[in-house]
C-alpha cells in the first residue's frame, strides 16, 4: 500500500490537503434533534474504518478510529471485535483501556457490546481488577439501578474474580433505595446462596426471613420480598409450615385492609401446604368475601381463590385454577 | 375500540428498508439482518410477504454469509455471530430459500460454539448468554442438525439457569426476566425438554407480568413495554398456560401503541415506533389470534405454514 494510499484512509480533517482549512462547526441550536453532520460524519467514518479493518491494519490510528466509531454507534460489535484485535498487536495498556470504557459505558449503559468488552478486559487485568469493576457497577446503578446487564456483569465478576465482602451491605442499601428493585433482591439470593464468606442458605435464613418480612410490611404490594420470602423457604416445607412469622405477616397486611393480593396467595400456598389457619383467619376473608358466594361449608382456601377472583380481574383464570385444583385435605 | 391498521404497518416497513440514511437506519446499522427478520415476518404475518422482492432480499442476505466459517454478520462487512446467523436463517426459510445455504457449513459454525458446560458463546469473542442457547438450538433445528450439538448438556446449561420463581436468566443466578425466559422456554420445547419446567410456577410468574394497564413488563416492577406481548406471552403459550391473562386487555394495549397515521408501533402509546416493536406487536396479536394474520409458531417465531413447511414436507 503505498503512502498515498495511507492518506486516502485518514479522515478529512487530517488530509494533508485539508491541512490549512478550519473547518467551521455548524451551529443547530443548543438541542439538535439529529444534527445534519451527524449523519455526514458516521458515514466517512464507516468508510475509513472499513478500509482500515478490510486491510486488517492494526495500528494506532485504526484503534483512534474504532473510538470514534463506537462514539457514533457504540452497538456495533465488528468495530469492538476489531479493537480487540488492535489493542492485542499494539500490546496497548489495559488500564488507559478500561479508563476510556468507563467513560463509554456511562453514556450507553444498555449496551451489550460495552459490557462484553469489560469482562474481556477484567479478564486480561486478573483479580486485582474485581474493585474496580465492582465499583463501576455502582456508578450505572445510580443511573439505573435494574439494568440488567450490569447485574449480569457485577455476577460475573463476583464469580470470576471474586469481591464478595461489601456484597450483602450493598444489596442492603439498594433495597432502602428502593424496595420495589427485584433486581436487588435477587442479588440478595445471589450472595446468601453463592458468597463463600456466608453460611449458606440454611444459616441465613432466619435473618433474611426477617428482612423480607420487614419490607413486606413496608409495602405489602410489593411483589418482590414475598418472593423472596417463597424461595428462602424452597424445598423445606416442613420448615415454612413451622415458621410462625409468615401466616403472621400474611394476618398483618389482611388486618390492614389494603394492598392484600400477595398477602392472600401466600396463604392459599400455606393452605395448599396443610397450614391449619386459626379462626382469625377465616373471620378476616369472610370479611373480604362477597356475601353471595361464601356459605359456611365454604372451606377457607376456597374463599381466598373467590376474594382474588373478585380483586385481582385480570388473572381471574388462574385464580379460578387455583380453586379447582385445591387439595383434598385443605383447610 | 382499536383495530388494526395492517397496511399502514405495511406501508411502514416497506419505507423503512428504503431508508438507509436516516437516525433510526444509522444506529440499526449492525443488527440490520434482524431489522430485515423483523419487517419480512410481520409483512408475513399480514401476508404481505410479496410486496418484497424475493431476489433481492435473499441476495442481500448471503452478502452477510461470511464463507470462511459459515457463520452471518449483522450487515454486509459484519463479523458473524450467532443472533444473526439465526435471523439469516429464519428469512431464507421464510422465503423457501433454504436451498441456497451450505448447511453442512452453517451448521458446524453454530455448533462450533458450544462450550465443555452446555451453553453457547454468540461468537468467538465467548459471551455466554441462554439467548445464544436459544438462537443455536433454533437455528440448527430448522436445518435439521440438531445431532451436532451435546443436545443433553445444552438442556442442562438453560435449566442451570432456572431460578427459584420458576423463570430463567442469562446465566445460573441471573435475575428471571421474560426475554431470557423466552430464549429457554423455546429452547426446552424445541428440544422435547419441557419437563424440566414447574409450569405452574412460572405460569404464574408470567401471568403476573399483566399490568392495570391490559400490557405485560419483563420484570416486577417494571412498566410494560409491547415486546414483552411476545415475549411472555409466547411463553404462556409453549407452557399451555396463556388463558390465566386477560387476552382482550392485552389487545387492546397493543393496538393502543399504533401510530395510526403513519404506522408502525411503539413500545407503549404515544411513543415512536420502529420496526422491533412492529413486529412484537404484531406477532403478540398473531398469538392471541387477532383476526387477519397468520398463526405463529411461539417457539420458532415464524408463521405457522413456515414451521410446517420445514418439519412435514418430504
Amino acid at each position: 500500500m503505498s503512502s498515498d494510499d495511507g492518506e486516502e484512509c485518514l479522515p478529512l480533517s487530517q488530509r494533508p490537503e485539508w491541512a490549512d482549512v478550519r473547518p467551521v462547526p455548524q451551529d443547530d441550536g443548543p438541542k439538535p434533534v439529529v444534527p445534519i453532520h451527524y449523519r455526514e460524519n458516521f458515514r466517512e467514518a464507516m468508510d475509513y474504518f472499513r478500509a482500515v479493518y478490510l486491510a486488517d491494519e492494526r495500528s494506532l490510528r485504526s484503534l483512534n478510529l474504532t473510538s470514534e466509531v463506537i462514539g457514533l454507534n457504540p452497538g456495533n460489535y465488528t468495530v469492538w471485535h476489531f479493537r480487540r484485535l488492535v489493542l492485542e498487536a499494539l500490546n496497548a495498556d489495559l488500564h488507559e483501556e478500561r479508563d476510556y470504557v468507563d467513560r463509554v459505558a456511562e453514556r450507553f449503559p444498555k449496551n451489550y457490546q460495552i459490557w462484553h468488552h469489560r469482562r474481556w478486559l477484567a479478564e486480561k487485568l486478573g483479580p486485582k481488577a474485581a474493585d474496580k469493576e465492582l465499583e463501576f457497577t455502582k456508578k450505572i446503578f445510580t443511573i439505573d439501578a435494574k439494568n440488567y446487564h450490569t447485574w449480569s456483569h457485577r455476577q460475573w465478576v463476583l464469580l470470576a474474580l471474586g469481591g464478595w465482602d461489601d456484597e450483602l451491605d450493598y444489596c442492603q442499601k439498594l433495597i432502602e433505595n428502593d424496595v420495589f428493585n427485584n433486581s436487588a433482591w435477587n442479588q440478595r439470593y445471589f450472595v446468601i446462596t453463592k458468597s463463600p464468606l456466608l453460611g449458606g442458605l440454611q444459616a441465613m435464613r432466619e435473618s433474611e426471613v426477617s428482612f423480607a418480612i420487614k419490607a413486606i410490611l413496608t409495602n405489602p404490594q410489593n411483589e418482590s420480598p414475598w418472593r423472596y420470602l417463597r424461595g428462602l423457604y424452597k424445598g423445606d416445607i416442613e420448615q415454612l409450615l413451622s415458621d410462625n412469622q409468615v401466616p403472621e405477616v400474611c394476618l398483618q397486611v389482611l388486618k390492614s385492609g389494603r394492598n392484600f393480593l400477595f398477602a392472600l396467595s401466600m396463604l392459599l400456598d400455606l393452605l395448599c401446604f396443610g397450614f391449619q389457619p386459626s379462626d382469625e383467619f377465616k373471620r378476616i376473608v369472610e370479611g373480604l368475601t362477597n356475601s353471595e358466594s361464601s356459605s359456611s361449608d365454604t372451606n377457607l382456601a376456597t374463599s381466598v381463590c373467590n376474594v382474588l377472583e373478585t380483586v385481582d380481574p385480570l388473572r381471574a383464570n388462574y385464580w379460578a385454577w387455583r380453586r379447582r385444583t385445591l387439595p383434598s385435605m385443605v383447610c | 375500540m382499536e383495530k388494526l391498521e395492517g397496511e399502514k404497518h405495511v406501508k411502514y416497513i416497506l419505507s423503512v428498508e428504503k431508508r438507509k440514511d436516516d437516525f433510526e437506519s444509522l444506529v440499526m446499522d449492525h443488527l440490520r439482518i434482524n431489522g430485515a427478520y423483523w419487517g419480512l415476518t410481520t409483512l408475513d404475518l399480514l401476508h404481505k410477504l410479496d410486496c418484497v422482492d424475493q431476489e433481492e432480499a435473499v441476495s442481500w442476505v448471503m452478502q452477510c454469509y461470511h464463507e470462511d466459517c459459515g457463520g452471518f454478520g449483522g450487515n454486509v462487512g459484519h463479523d458473524p455471530h450467532l443472533l444473526y446467523t439465526l435471523s439469516a436463517v429464519q428469512i431464507l426459510v421464510l422465503f423457501d430459500k433454504l436451498d441456497v445455504l451450505d448447511v453442512e457449513k452453517v451448521s458446524n459454525y453454530v455448533s462450533g460454539l458450544q462450550n465443555e458446560d452446555g451453553s453457547f458463546s454468540g461468537d468467538m469473542w465467548g459471551e455466554i448468554d441462554t439467548r445464544f442457547s436459544y438462537c443455536a438450538i433454533c437455528c440448527l433445528s430448522i436445518l435439521h442438525r440438531m445431532d451436532k450439538i451435546n443436545v443433553e448438556k445444552a438442556v442442562n446449561y438453560i435449566v442451570s439457569c432456572k431460578n427459584l420463581d420458576g423463570g430463567f436468566g442469562c446465566t445460573p443466578g441471573g435475575e428471571s426476566h421474560a426475554g431470557q425466559i423466552f430464549c429457554c422456554i423455546g429452547a426446552l420445547a424445541i428440544t422435547g425438554s419441557l419437563h424440566h419446567v414447574d409450569k405452574d410456577l412460572l405460569g404464574w410468574w408470567l401471568c403476573e407480568r399483566q399490568c392495570k394497564d391490559g400490557g405485560l413488563n419483563g420484570r416486577p416492577e417494571k412498566f410494560a413495554d409491547v415486546c414483552y406481548s411476545w415475549w411472555v406471552l409466547s411463553s404462556l403459550i409453549i407452557i399451555d398456560r396463556a388463558h390465566w391473562i386477560d387476552k382482550s386487555k392485552l389487545i387492546n394495549f397493543i393496538l393502543n401503541c399504533q401510530d395510526k397515521e403513519k404506522g408502525g408501533i411503539s413500545d407503549r402509546p404515544d411513543n415512536a415506533v420502529d420496526v422491533f416493536h412492529t413486529y412484537f406487536g404484531v406477532a403478540g396479536l398473531s398469538l392471541l389470534e387477532y383476526p387477519g394474520l397468520k398463526p405463529t409458531d411461539p417457539a420458532y417465531a415464524l408463521p405457522v405454514d413456515v414451521v410446517n413447511r420445514i418439519f412435514f414436507r418430504k
